[in-house]
């Protein structure tokens, strides 16, 4: 028996229908009270529900939070169950008016690119309210710490199914606020400092990504919506529309426009630094769902928005793109070397690993889109894990200083083993989920799409390959510095540090066996992917 | 009596519609009324005022509302006086401003020792002149409304009288006030003299082709001296002591009825008035918003008291909204847009800064103080009032799901639609003024959210019913408009919503 209001499920966008001139005719489809809408809202609605428990009543709201952000990965099991994963095309469609005066539209759907995000996020938001059952971050106040997790959570979810610019670009700044006050509030100590950098960095790639945005809804052709032209946010449509209207040297501006606001997002070189500061600052699960989601709002961006209707002027970008996601790659592993923090050093670590992502989407080959789609989940995994690793070493060692740590295997032997392996996954070990991030994208530069010189990119490729080296240095380094070894005099006979808990056993372990199982079925990842991969790049030949 | 009503007869009086100046004769009648009441209801009835003139103030809103739905575009005295859609949404705009800031006059003047059937009779002309120039389509019409709203709020700024701050704000504001109406009557008796006629489609008509001198300078004078009304740098000198000075319903009053007031004169006299001459308005527009956002961002960055803060973060929105008309001049696509995106804009900035000021007016009743330190700890012991505030700020900034972002995406729409270099270069000064703005907003809600109370003070913050509703309705407005925003632009987003001199 199924869900009665879900009898909606799976239901395709149908195919674009046009009038005797050509022009697309818009019409509704589908209905608001979509599968999808109950995922990205229900965050919210539990934690409308959740400023109403008082504030004293702790277990309620922790309780409150844990269940809603339980039915919600209930959602997301649901929508992967349902998914044809043999379709190209956009499921769960639906489309209905908005704002009807600019024609935007709430348009949701997913395919294969935006699935294993969506996923990815509904599956790390429980566990981190698991992580934070029983350490809240100073100041304390769970009922505000969780409320805005969750509304994070819409933002987040949000920004995976929208497929329309306006509200894809509204979920997309959702998502800056609570963050905003994550860092802020339950921060380190210069908290105030990295929450406004962060925030400030993010808005001004959207100041700039949301003209580019409206540059190109006033210089497509429109569509015909209720019998009248009007321009149109359909990011479906767009490929088609932009295409015949936008002009070579406009379609640069524009694409330029984007590229900051993801850039600054991702983050690409250099556009990056607000990003060490933000990681090292932020509470631990704020650390987590940063590097697990947030990051890949900007590759996401790349691979939906930017190059599918853009892809002329993303063939002109594209060795900008690759030559700042290798500057990228090696100028991160050298931070990484330079780091006495352990958390800055993974921080540092994500830039490194998303310039690999960056580097495979430059190709703009379906091999690297598949590439970089695997290594934005492999990177949210591992480095979400690295970071609650950080976190609980924080909470035991109360300090993250390299220099000062040791001997965690003879300590905390478990807790040694699992960084060890997170440490491995993460510089991209053949058998684990990170090497399948790193080794095809490394390889798709070698033959990139038709028109981008040869010789450039696999100079590009090689430079990434000695990154990899790096990666693997600084990552073996931290991991022999931090767990080899005997601990140090002033943690010998610290009762604090103990192995890893129940509770976190619980948040780790899911993550733990994804690591391992994608790392040998990898094809569970990129057959979601290939189908929505190859389309979108329809306009690229292939 | 006789003698009386055939002299009547025998005036040949224009046709009037009764219909069409409802609102403005219900306010007339109830300023009346509270006169009445003030002078011969006795000390005891005096409470009786405030709720009155509230209650007449949404009186008003109904023939608004009947003539929307009706849709006719009403026209009167040769066209000088014209109830359109624009002119109907600005004055419901200016009706429902008015009434919350007498919900949050209510408590404040009462408790405050100051005389209350004068500030309400002073309150409901400078309402009753802004009504008046949302229709006002002739020179002479929007002179006698922008002194009818403009005289109340030079001696409403005064109203604490024993303070000298609230002293000089008064004496200041009337000061800079009378020279901007010396310039922009100025400018109005060049055009006068230029072209013959008072009415704004006359003048539309004889300056249209080859500009001589003379009108540019005109054109100029009138724009500046409106220039003023909006706080445009570098006419916002007034701004921040006479919103500090004034009492903080007044200066609400001042930041968003009388504000918005001076874009309606502002809109109508350049869009009816010179379409035609788009190289005089545009460059010279173009500068004032450019300025005016950037200087005011910049100042309030500096700025360690809320009120004052306030007024520069009201002078940058100024900016975001005097933007659209740099480009209004494009085509008629591009002056619709224009005005739908200003008004838009002044729709959502009436709910998000009055409920601004209603929080400081509901604070300053437990601090006594304005200074943004005394907002520290909020979070813990006033967490209602936090989160609306939170509200307010980052729907200043123009954050999603919070109304502000439909504005400046209005804004920019209207900007980029031309797509000329023009629109696009003011269109990231928006966009890069919206980053630096979030640096103080953000700084509001870091003090309230992280830092500690300043004296430890955590006592609960007692809120009359009157501030509490009008932070309701504020909020609600600022969070509905912000997820659904057909709720504004089903109503500026029509199709000739101001009927244009195109």
């Amino acid at each position: 028996m199924r869900f009665e209001l879900l009898q909606l499920a799976a239901q395709l966008q149908p195919p674009v229908e046009v009038d005797a001139a050509g022009v697309p005719v818009v019409e509704s489809t589908g209905s608001f009270w979509n599968p999808l809408t109950y995922t990205v809202f229900l965050p919210l609605a539990g934690a409308l529900l959740l400023l109403l428990v008082p504030k004293g009543n702790e277990a309620l709201v922790k309780l409150g939070a844990l269940i809603t952000s339980l039915l919600t990965f209930g959602m997301g099991l649901y929508l992967l169950l349902e998914f044809d994963y043999s379709e190209s095309g956009k499921q769960f469609f639906a489309n209905i008016p908005w704002i009807e005066v600019i024609n935007s539209r709430y348009i949701v759907g997913i395919d294969g690119i935006s699935l294993p995000l969506l996923a990815l996020t509904v599956f790390v938001v429980p566990l981190c309210i698991i992580y934070s059952w029983n350490h809240i971050p100073s100041p304390g106040n769970p009922k505000a710490f969780f409320v805005l997790l969750l509304v994070l959570e819409t933002g987040m979810i949000g920004s995976f199914i929208a497929l329309d610019l306006i509200l894809f670009f509204v979920f997309f700044e959702v998502v800056l606020l609570p963050m905003y006050f994550l860092i802020g509030v339950w921060g380190g100590p210069d908290r105030k400092y990295a929450s406004l950098k962060f925030f400030l960095y993010t808005l001004f790639g959207s100041a700039l990504m949301i003209v580019a945005f409206l540059a190109l809804y006033f210089l497509s052709d429109p569509v015909m919506v209720d019998g009248a032209l009007i321009g149109s946010f359909d990011m479906t449509l767009l490929p088609d529309l932009a295409a015949a209207g936008v002009g070579t040297t406009a379609a640069l501006w524009i694409f330029g426009g984007m590229f900051i606001g993801f850039g600054v997002k991702v983050p690409m070189f250099p556009f990056h630094t607000w990003l060490p500061d933000a990681h090292t600052q932020a509470p631990t699960v704020g650390s987590v769902i940063l590097a697990a989601v947030l990051l890949k709002l900007g590759t996401y961006g790349f691979v939906r928005i930017a190059i599918p209707i853009l892809p002329e002027a993303a063939k002109t970008w594209a060795p900008v793109i690759a030559l700042l996601a290798v500057i990228g790659i090696i100028y991160g592993a050298l931070c990484c070397l330079a780091q006495t923090d352990m958390k800055r050093l993974i921080a540092f670590s994500s830039v490194a690993h998303m310039g690999f992502t960056m580097l495979a989407i430059s190709s703009l080959t379906d091999f690297g889109i598949n590439a970089a789609i695997f290594g934005m989940v492999a990177h949210g995994l591992i480095t979400g894990m690295l970071f609650f690793i950080a976190g609980s070493t924080k909470e035991r060692y109360h300090t993250l200083e390299i220099a000062r740590l040791g001997g965690m295997l003879k300590q905390a032997p478990r807790m040694g083993w699992i960084l060890g392996l997170c440490t491995m996954a993460s510089l991209g070990l053949p058998g684990l989920a990170g090497f399948w991030g790193e080794f095809p994208a490394i390889l798709s530069v070698y033959q990139p799409a038709e028109g981008l010189n040869l010789a450039f990119f696999r100079t590009m490729m090689v430079i990434a390959a000695i990154g990899t080296v790096f990666a693997a240095g600084y990552l073996l380094w931290l991991y022999q510095r931090v767990a080899f070894g005997v601990p140090s005099e002033e943690f010998e006979n610290d009762p604090e540090i103990t192995d890893v808990q129940p509770l976190e056993w619980v948040a780790w372990l899911p993550m733990l066996v994804l690591i391992v199982v994608l790392g040998f079925l990898p094809g569970l990842l990129f057959n979601t992917t290939n189908p929505a991969v190859v389309e979108s790049l329809a306009a690229l030949g292939g | 009596m006789t003698f009386a009503a055939s002299m009547l007869a025998s005036v040949d009086h224009p046709p009037i519609d009764w219909h069409a100046l409802a609102p403005e004769l219900i306010v007339l009648g109830v300023l009346a009324i509270i006169i009445l009441v003030d002078a011969f209801g006795g000390e005891d009835r005096k409470w009786a005022i405030s709720s009155i003139t509230s209650i007449g103030l949404l009186v008003a809103i109904v023939p608004v509302v009947t003539m929307a739905v009706d849709g006719a575009v009403r026209s009167m005295f040769d066209a000088a006086y014209v109830v359109d859609n624009y002119a109907l949404l600005f004055k419901a705009l200016f009706l429902v401003a008015g009434y919350i800031v007498v919900l949050l006059s209510t408590n404040y003047i009462a408790e405050g020792d100051y005389w209350e059937g004068e500030y309400y009779q002073l309150l409901l002309a400078s309402i009753l002149g802004m009504m008046i120039m949302a229709s006002a389509r002739d020179l002479i019409g929007i002179f006698v409304a922008l002194e009818t709203i403009s005289i109340p709020a030079y001696m409403l700024a005064a109203w604490r009288k024993r303070e000298s701050r609230s002293d000089e704000a008064g004496l200041k504001y009337y000061l800079m006030g009378v020279f901007a109406s010396g310039v922009l009557l100025y400018g109005m008796s060049l055009l006068y003299g230029l072209t013959g006629s008072t009415r704004l489609v006359d003048i539309a008509a004889a300056v249209s082709g080859e500009a001589p001198a003379l009108v540019i300078v005109a054109i100029v004078f009138t724009i500046v001296g409106f220039g003023f009304k909006v706080s445009a740098v570098p006419f916002h000198t007034w701004a921040p002591d006479v919103y500090e000075g004034a009492p903080t319903p007044v200066t609400a009053f001042v930041a968003v009825a009388s504000k918005a007031a001076g874009f309606v004169a502002l809109i109508t006299v350049v869009l009816v008035a010179f379409p035609t001459q788009p190289e005089i308005f545009e460059p010279l527009i173009w500068a004032l918003a450019a300025a005016t956002m950037t200087v005011g961002n910049v100042i309030a960055l500096r700025q360690t008291n809320m009120v004052r803060l306030l007024a520069y973060s009201g002078v940058a929105q100024a900016g975001y909204m005097l933007a659209p008309l740099a480009i209004a001049g494009h085509s008629a696509t591009s002056a619709e847009l224009a005005t739908s995106a200003i008004a838009t804009y002044l729709v959502i900035y009436m709910a998000m800064n009055l409920g601004a000021f209603g929080i400081v007016i509901a604070m300053a009743r437990k601090t006594g103080s304005a200074e943004l330190s005394s907002y520290g700890g909020m979070l813990n012991y006033a967490p209602a009032l936090t989160v609306a505030m939170t509200i307010f700020v980052f729907s200043l900034a123009g954050i999603p799901f919070l109304a502000g972002w439909y504005g400046k995406l209005a804004v920019v729409l209207a900007l980029v639609q031309p797509g000329t270099w023009f629109g696009y270069s003011m269109a990231i000064i928006v966009g890069v003024n919206s980053v630096i703005a979030l640096g103080y907003y953000a700084k509001i809600a870091r003090i309230m959210w992280i830092d500690p109370a300043p004296d430890g003070d955590t006592t609960r913050v007692r809120v009359p019913v009157s501030v509490a509703s009008a932070l309701v309705i504020t909020a609600v407005l600022t969070v509905a408009i912000g997820v659904y925003p057909p709720l504004v632009d089903q109503f500026t987003g029509a199709e000739s919503f101001l009927t244009l001199g195109f």
